[in-house]
């Protein structure tokens, strides 16, 4: 079940530039969320009304707590960067599907993520009962790779070669010869397209995590649609809601 | 005792409060939040004869207390609508209110004689929504065309008739009045004014259409002064529209001359805003020592 409520800041840092990481006590949503699932994040300003969707990055349901992990790119995230511990802040979740964590069981499964599409992989890796092999692209600073480390196998790219495969994730794959039953990525959209190819290419099942402006979060609103290759159900034409049927989509329902 | 009752065109609603079209789908998503039997009515996202797969995205931006969207009225057309989203609502104590769209009127009627024998009470007709290109606002920036589709729709109309008008005109009591020439039973306003954004880093459009339909709290003095005018020029019930997230702002409307009103994007910002509104305004009856909410309608002096 769905609730907004006020979560409280347990701590926030900076662990790469323009990268945040924020512990939320929550009372109800951390207990029923899922790797992959996200939350909308609300700005307390009253001039900013839409909710920011952000990934789960971890999940500690004893605690009920939750851990964001965010790049700033406008006035909201620089808001949320602002926040400090004790401060409380209105959050919607959780949301979405989340990756589907039974199909990957006994499995070894690339968990794939690209720039800000990081974080969601470390608590999948956590809660997968597989082998997880991690492969994380970045620009050039790295963020999150020692908790990543623990969760698993872990693989590095960096587009300035500053750190790991230099290139891209699929390079990273590529050179050190790397195999899997199955992929979870998220990241930018040509990424994910290069990794549906790579999914048809070996036969493996590819799920993607996909990005859209969202308003609602819940799926009334139709704004944040993605298109889908065969007519949806819910929809009856070829558009899939991100928030809602989303994110995470096998590669070959959706167009990319 | 308060008495929350309105009535719109011989339809009784439990109280004021109603949802905006296109910000609440048939209710399915927002009923985990909000029990929708508390509500008034619940107004459909707006339906047409086949489904639309609407505009390209991006489809929503957001402005300074408020937010543009595009979406283009995709829905998944009325036989689906029919067989899925009536069933759903029927399940609920609650009016229900199906908006109907059209590139043109034949479409329009299509929707309209479906609907003749499904268990609905009020029809909105939708001749404003500003993105798509044809039908919807060029019905409703002419005062003929207004006249004209309001008078086929009432031909073939089983349940009242709402005509939905936009605020992208120079005179909306013109508008108003032609509705209500045409047989209109009711009107609602206002449908979203015509916005745009420019990402100046990209130097591109914010929304994949160029332009949106601004609606949020920022448009609400443009949505109470149109409530205000068309109240003074029209014999019909108005129901009103317009950036409305509180009770207060809820209440503005009806003292404006609303008989009752819709919670459209402030459902995005708080999901519970439909009922805490309903509730709102029954604290202020008490408060103020109001019996009956219709008392209220128009009491702006």
């Amino acid at each position: 079940m769905k609730v907004k409520e006020k979560c409280i800041v347990i701590s926030q840092d900076c662990i790469a530039k323009d990268i945040y990481s924020l512990w939320l006590k929550t009372d109800k949503i951390a207990a029923q969320a899922r790797p992959g699932q996200f939350v909308s994040v609300y700005c307390n300003d009253g001039g900013h009304l839409l909710p920011r969707p952000i990934s789960l990055c971890e999940i500690n349901q004893e605690k009920g707590t939750l851990r964001l992990v965010y790049r700033v790119v406008g006035k909201g995230t620089e808001m949320f960067a602002a926040l400090k511990a004790g401060d409380s802040v209105e959050v919607l979740g959780p949301l979405g599907n989340g990756f589907p964590m039974e199909e990957a069981e006994g499995k070894r499964v690339f968990l794939i993520g690209g720039g800000i599409g990081v974080p969601p992989m470390l608590e999948t890796a956590k809660q997968l009962k597989g082998e997880p092999v991690l492969v994380m692209g970045y620009r050039d600073e790295l963020f999150l790779t020692d908790e990543m480390k623990k969760a698993g196998e872990l693989v590095i790219a960096t587009e300035d070669g500053s750190a790991g495969t230099k290139g891209n994730v699929l390079d990273a794959i590529r050179e050190n010869d790397l195999k899997a039953d199955m992929i979870f990525a998220c990241g930018p959209k040509p990424m994910l397209r290069a990794l549906k190819a790579y999914g048809l290419e070996n036969n493996i099942p590819c799920y993607v995590s996909m990005e859209e402006r969202m308003a609602c979060g819940v799926g009334a609103c139709l704004g944040c649609v993605c298109q889908s290759t065969e007519v949806d159900d819910h929809s009856q034409v070829k558009n899939k809601r991100v928030c809602k049927d989303g994110p995470v989509f096998l590669s070959t329902e959706v167009e990319l | 005792m308060i008495d929350t009752r309105v009535n719109i065109a011989g339809v009784e609603l439990k109280n004021p409060v109603m949802t905006a079209s296109g910000t609440f789908g048939s209710g399915m998503e927002y009923s985990e939040f909000v029990d929708l039997s508390r509500l008034g009515g619940v107004v459909t996202k707006g339906v047409a004869d086949v489904p639309w797969p609407g505009n390209p995205t991006p489809r929503v931006a957001e402005t300074t207390g408020g937010m543009l969207n595009a979406i283009g009225l995709q829905n998944p057309g009325i036989d689906v609508f029919c067989k899925r989203d009536i069933p759903f609502l029927k399940q609920h104590d609650t009016k229900i209110m199906v908006n109907v769209c059209g590139h043109s009127t034949e479409e329009y009627l299509r929707v309209v004689e479906r609907l003749a024998s499904e268990p609905v009470d009020l029809l909105e007709i939708n001749i404003s929504c500003p993105n798509v290109k044809e039908g919807g606002i060029a019905f409703g920036q002419d005062p003929k065309a207004v006249e004209t589709i309001t008078r086929e729709v009432k031909k073939v109309a089983a349940q009242p008739v709402v005509m939905k008008l936009s605020p992208n005109v120079t005179d909306i009591t013109v508008m108003a009045r032609a509705a209500e020439a045409g047989g209109a039973d009711a009107v609602s306003l206002i449908n979203t004014l015509t916005g745009m954004k420019i990402d100046v880093e990209r130097q591109t459009f914010a929304l994949a259409n160029k332009t949106g339909g601004m609606s949020g709290p920022a448009v609400k003095p443009v949505a109470v002064r149109m409530v205000y005018q068309v109240a003074q020029s029209v014999n019909i019930p108005i129901i009103g529209m317009g950036g409305i997230a509180t009770a207060e702002d809820a209440l503005e409307f009806i003292l404006a001359g609303a008989t009752a009103v819709s919670v459209g994007t402030a459902n995005f910002f708080n999901p519970y805003a439909t009922v805490e509104i309903a509730e709102g305004i029954e604290n202020y009856m008490k408060r103020h020592n109001i019996e009956k909410l219709t008392d209220l309608i128009g009491a702006v002096h």
